[in-house]
Order: C-alpha cells, then structure tokens, then sequence
C-alpha cells in the first residue's frame, strides 16, 4: 500500500515536472518573441526620426551649402540648449574629423565607417562620468564634410530593461504556476487512477459487487471506470452463470447420485443374508460415496474461490491447529513406520475459518504420508515470520519435478497418469483455494529429497 | 421413538421412513414447511429430520418459530448446504445438529438416537462406566477388570465419547466433530487407526471386545451380551 502510494507520488512529481517545463519554454519563447518584436519596433521608430532630421538638414545643404547646414545645425543645437533637453546630437566635421558645428565635442571613437547607421557611448556629463547609449547615422559629404545626426536613446534602453524585467518577474510566477497547477491536475488525475485501483483491490479480495465510482466530470478517466464497470458487470455475470451452473450441479446430478446410494445401501440391508451381493453392493456403495465426495470437493472449492466462505472468519488459533493435526496423523504414520516431527512456534493466531485451514493441512500432511517411504521422516513445522505464518510440511518422497509444480494445482491433475492409485486429484486444488481465501499463498519445492510445501498465511487475514 | 420428517424430496423422505422403521421407529413424513409447522405443534415427537429448503416455509424459519413457541423437541437438520457458514446458521436458528446431503442413512440414524439420549447427562457424571471398563472423570484414570490402563489426552477424549453413547452407533463424522473439534473430510482411514490403537489399550488382553465396529456405519461401545 505504502509503496503504491510513493510511487503515485512520483508519478504526480513527474507528471508535474513535466507539465510545468513544457509550460515554461512555451512561454520563454513567447517572451524572447515579443521582446524581439518590440526592440526592434522601438529602434525602427528612432531610426525614421533620425533619417527625417536627415532629410531637412539635406534640404537645406541643397539651398545654403554647408555654411547654410551649419547655420540651421548650431540654430538647433542653442534650441534645444535653451530648452534644456540634450535628445539629439549633432556634430559636423571635416574630413579630418575636425569639429566645426554640434553638440558633440568629437567624433566618436567606434565610428570608424564612412557612412551608415551607428552605436555608441555618449558621455552626458564629464563630472559624473554618466554615459548613454547613441544611436546615430553618419554622412560623408562629398569627401570634405563629415555629418553625424544622432538621438541620445536612454529612454529606449530604459524601456527594453524594463520589459526584460518585467518578462524575468514574469518567468519567474509562470514557473511556480505552473508547477503548481501541474501538481494540482496530475494529483486530480493520480486520484482517479487511485480510486480505479481501490476498486480493483476490494474486488481481488472478493468483493465481486463493488464498481469503480464515476464523477460528473464525463472525461476520459470516466470513460476508463465506465469501461472497467461494464466489464466487471460482464464478469460478474458470467460468475453468476458458473455458480447456477454448478448449483445445479449440486441439485440435478449429485441429487440422483445420492438416490442410487440410498437405493444401494437399502438393498444390502435387504440382502443381509446373502454375503455374494452383499459384498457387491458394498463395493457399488463405496464407487458412489468416492463419486459424490470428488462432487462435494469440486462444489466445495468452487463455493471457497467464490469468496462465499471469507464473511465467517474468525481467530484461529494457529499453533494449536497445526499441532492438533499433526497429533491426528502421528498414528498413521506410526501404522505406516514412518516419523512425524513436529517444531510449531507457540503462540501464533491468525484471522480464517478454522476447519478450512485444518483441511488444506490434512490434505497436505495426507499426502506426505501417501508418497513417503517408510522408515523417512517427515516434517511438519509452523513459525511466524514478520506479517504471515509459514507452515511447512516436508517429507522424503518422490517429490514433484519443477515442470510439473505448477501444474499439480489444477483440478484433476495427477503424477500418476495411469490414475491407478487413490485420490480424486483435487486435494491440492483444494489447498490452494483455501489458501488463497486467506490472502496466502503455497509454495513447492524440492526437499533434496523429496516435496517441501510451504504455506503462508498472513496472520491478519485478507 | 415417533419421528417428524418434513422433506419435499418424497424419494428421500420414504428412504428415510424404510430405514427408520427397519430400526423400529415410527415416522410420519411432510412434504411442505406450513404442513411439518403444523403437525409439529399438534403432534408429540421424540425427534424431527428437517430440510432446509423446503415449500412455504424454509427449515430455518420452521425451527425458530418451533423454538419461539418454546418447543425444545430435538430438531436435526438436512442440507446440501454444507459449508460450516451453513452450518453454524443452522444450529443458531435453533438446530440441534447439522447433517449435510448427500448422507449415510447409518449416519442419520445414529445421530438421530444420539440426539435423543442427550437429555439423560442432565446431573454432571463422575464416572463413567461400560462392563468392567470404568472411567473416572475426576482422577482422569481408565481401569478395567480393576487393571490400570493409561491413555494420551486424546485417547481419553476418544474413549469418554464413546463411552457416553456407548450401546449406540457411533459414526466417524461424529468423532471428528466431537473428539477432534474439527468439521473436515479426512481421505484416508486414519479414525480407524486411533480407533485400533485405542482398542489395543482396552480390548487386546482381554476375553470380551467391548469396542466394536458396526459394518457400513462406525462404531459401537457395548458390553458383550453372553
């Protein structure tokens, strides 16, 4: 449980994870878009403002010459001076690069090409060393002017760091949101998966009728648990079909049978006298009682698989039943001089149905003495071990090849093909079933030589 | 003895009448639940073979209506329900013992005289005795002919039962259920070996067996009749 648990865990961890990186490169990319897209606008708008500047400044060289340019650039330079706004640069030159006009002490150092669109570092105020980015673009007017019309672009560079800031703020809460809302739907989703398989366990442990509860959501997990209860309804049903099937086993075939043995038994009671009959009817009287015992064994584990027997559990006593059955079986075994050992840990109790439990370890213990030979020993032991009960039942008998170890569990099979001797071949059927209605399980193996059967049965019941 | 059997199953209800009256009982058979209600109440039983499933009325309702009424006539019950769930519901509603079909009529007919001697250890018993065998409950100590002979727990289980119905069949059902506590099918014979092994204790050396086996049915504890 604890461990289906941390892994729904994990799974929500991850499916989050996931959820919330996938959110955030999207979202990453459309922040470089946008900030792409807006930088560039910005700039594009500058550079237009610039290149108008431009245009009037041409006109004017046009009609006035450079002397005409000069004029209209200091004109703009004590403008701009008297409004006490230091936006736009201006500086022309000679071709030497010597200053005469603008608001520029010299030419810039970066701008070493001949003409074009530049950048540079603006020094604003020579006491305080406060630098601004430029943008400029740059003339050369027939060999022997140099022209640089520029925009002191602060404010664009302020407003870009403030996008950036705002995009990394930004980044920085879709991230937590991001996991968090994964969290949120991959938890949503691991509880409906959850709920799937809380379902499926009461139903393993025999609960047949229970069905996975459907929310109003009408979404995909709904459709699954949907699906699941059709096909349980659909199980269900089937087991209905094979309980009536074999109910009316039980009534229309061992009904009748039981009529030819009570007719049986009558005529040797009648035929007293007579030895020959008498003897015939016995034997015809023991076919039909081996006859309706492998019916009754049948019905039984079917009934046991069925779960119909679990609601009657109680407290068993563990160690007292294992000893009990090893002290019915001791005579036997002393008839058939072999030696039964017993090592049963005090004090052990478990939730089942105390007469199943002593069947699948008589049926066990029986076979032992079936197939050992004389003079062997075998051994019955119980002990507790963590949460389950381990009893084992080990003898020196022929034992079971590990091919076939499975297979002995299954009705009606037997080692011995030619079915010569006794047995019905549902002992070990039946040991299992009962077993398993207790949450355990049976184990095979080899006892070097000979059969080892290990039981487990948790103590707490199932 | 006058026996009440309330069995819809008209085959099995005349085979149990055959046999019934072969071992000198008289019984009257219903074949509906109201009916076997009703002629219960009127009529003076010693004992009643009832099936579960039966028209009207179900064995279980028949039996706690008889018990509400304050009718305490020994009552054994029929069922191709076997499971001891079955079972244990059976002996609440007011059962007084639980035989499942398909049976022995050997079987029925011995618990049928059991039920019926019941009422006889109603004064707690000290000693116990059949011929020479005496058992003293108190001192846990078997003689017979005045000669000490021990016995291991069970042993001693094994013998007191018998003993307490001894001139009566016994079945190895009955054993099982009483000596060892547990409702189970053994595949093997492994009663009649602790039964030989208790024989060789009380019978091996000495001139009349008390511990009998009865052919097709069980066993029987009685004095020999010389």
């Amino acid at each position: 449980m604890n461990n289906k648990f941390k892994f729904f865990r994990r799974y929500t961890a991850r499916l989050a994870l996931l959820y919330a990186l996938i959110f955030c490169a999207s979202t990453l990319f459309l922040f470089l878009f946008f900030y792409h897209f807006t930088a560039s606008a910005m700039t594009a708008q500058v550079d237009a403002t610039i290149d108008n500047e431009i245009n009037l400044l041409a006109a004017r060289y046009e009609r006035g010459g450079v002397e005409g340019m000069a004029q209209l650039i200091a004109a703009r330079v004590r403008r701009q001076q008297a409004q006490a706004t230091g936006e736009w640069i201006y500086l022309l030159t000679t071709a030497a690069f010597r200053p005469l006009v603008g608001n520029l002490n010299q030419w810039p150092r970066s701008a070493t090409a001949d003409a074009g669109r530049i950048e540079f570092d603006l020094l604003v105020d020579s006491n305080s060393g406060e630098r601004h980015l430029a943008r400029a673009r740059i003339f050369d007017l027939r060999g022997n002017y140099r022209l640089l019309v520029g925009q002191d672009v602060k404010q664009l560079t302020e407003a870009k760091r403030r996008i950036v800031q705002a995009l990394t703020w930004g980044s920085a809460i879709m991230l937590v949101l991001a996991f968090a809302g994964g969290s949120v739907m991959s938890r949503r989703a691991v509880r409906k998966i959850e709920r799937i398989n809380q379902t499926a366990r009461s139903i393993m442990s025999g609960d047949l009728s229970r069905r996975v509860p459907l929310t109003s959501d009408q979404d995909d997990f709904d459709q699954v648990a949907e699906n699941l209860n059709r096909m349980l309804d659909r199980i269900q049903r089937l087991m209905e079909d094979i309980r009536r099937v074999s109910d009316n086993i039980a009534h229309d075939l061992r009904t009748p049978l039981a009529r030819l043995r009570q007719r049986l038994e009558q005529a040797r009671r009648d035929s007293e006298s007579d030895s020959d009959s008498a003897g015939h009817l016995e034997h015809a009287i023991r076919e039909a009682d081996s006859l309706l015992s492998t019916f009754n064994a049948l019905l039984r584990i079917a009934r046991i698989e069925a779960g119909q027997v679990a609601s009657e559990f109680t407290v068993v006593d563990v160690s007292g039943l294992v000893r009990d059955a090893a002290e019915f079986y001791e005579p036997l075994a002393e008839e058939k001089r072999q030696v039964l050992e017993t090592a049963v840990e005090p004090g052990v109790e478990a939730r089942g149905d105390r007469d199943l439990m002593f069947q699948a370890l008589a049926n066990v213990i029986e076979n032992a003495l079936k197939y050992a030979p004389p003079q062997s020993v075998i051994r019955v032991s119980m002990a507790r071990l963590r949460a389950d009960a381990v009893l084992t039942v080990a003898d020196h008998g022929p034992g079971i090849p590990p091919e076939l170890r499975e297979r002995v569990f299954r009705r009606f099979f037997r080692l011995d093909q030619s079915r010569s001797s006794s047995g019905n071949g549902l002992g070990l059927s039946l040991v299992q079933a009962a077993v398993e209605l207790h949450g355990g399980t049976v184990e095979l193996e080899d006892n070097h030589p000979g059969l080892k059967v290990i039981i487990q049965l948790p103590l707490g019941g199932n | 003895m006058r026996i009440l059997i309330i069995e819809d199953d008209a085959a099995t209800a005349a085979y149990i009448k055959k046999g019934l009256g072969e071992a000198g009982h008289a019984a009257d058979i219903a074949t509906r639940g109201d009916d076997g209600l009703h002629l219960a109440r009127e009529e003076n039983y010693h004992a009643l073979i009832i099936d579960r499933m039966l028209p009207q009325l179900d064995g279980l309702s028949l039996i706690a209506k008889l018990r509400a009424a304050g009718d305490k006539t020994p009552a054994l019950i029929l069922s191709a329900l076997g499971e001891v769930g079955e079972r244990v519901a059976g002996l609440r509603a007011g059962g007084d013992d639980y035989l499942p079909k398909p049976f022995a009529f050997s079987e029925l007919l011995a618990r049928i005289e059991a039920l019926t001697r019941r009422p006889t250890a109603a004064a707690p018993q000290t000693k116990l005795t059949v011929g020479d065998l005496e058992m003293d409950l108190l001192a846990r100590a078997v003689t017979r002919g005045g000669k000490n002979i021990a016995l291991q727990p069970r042993e001693f289980r094994l013998l007191e039962y018998l003993m307490r119905h001894s001139n009566q069949v016994v079945t190895r059902t009955m054993l099982l259920e009483n000596v060892w506590d547990y409702h189970f099918d053994p595949q093997t014979n492994v009663i009649d070996v602790h039964i030989s092994r208790l024989r060789g204790k009380i019978d091996k050396h000495f001139d009349a067996p008390l511990l009998n086996t009865v052919r097709g049915a069980g066993y029987m504890l009685r004095e020999q009749q010389v």
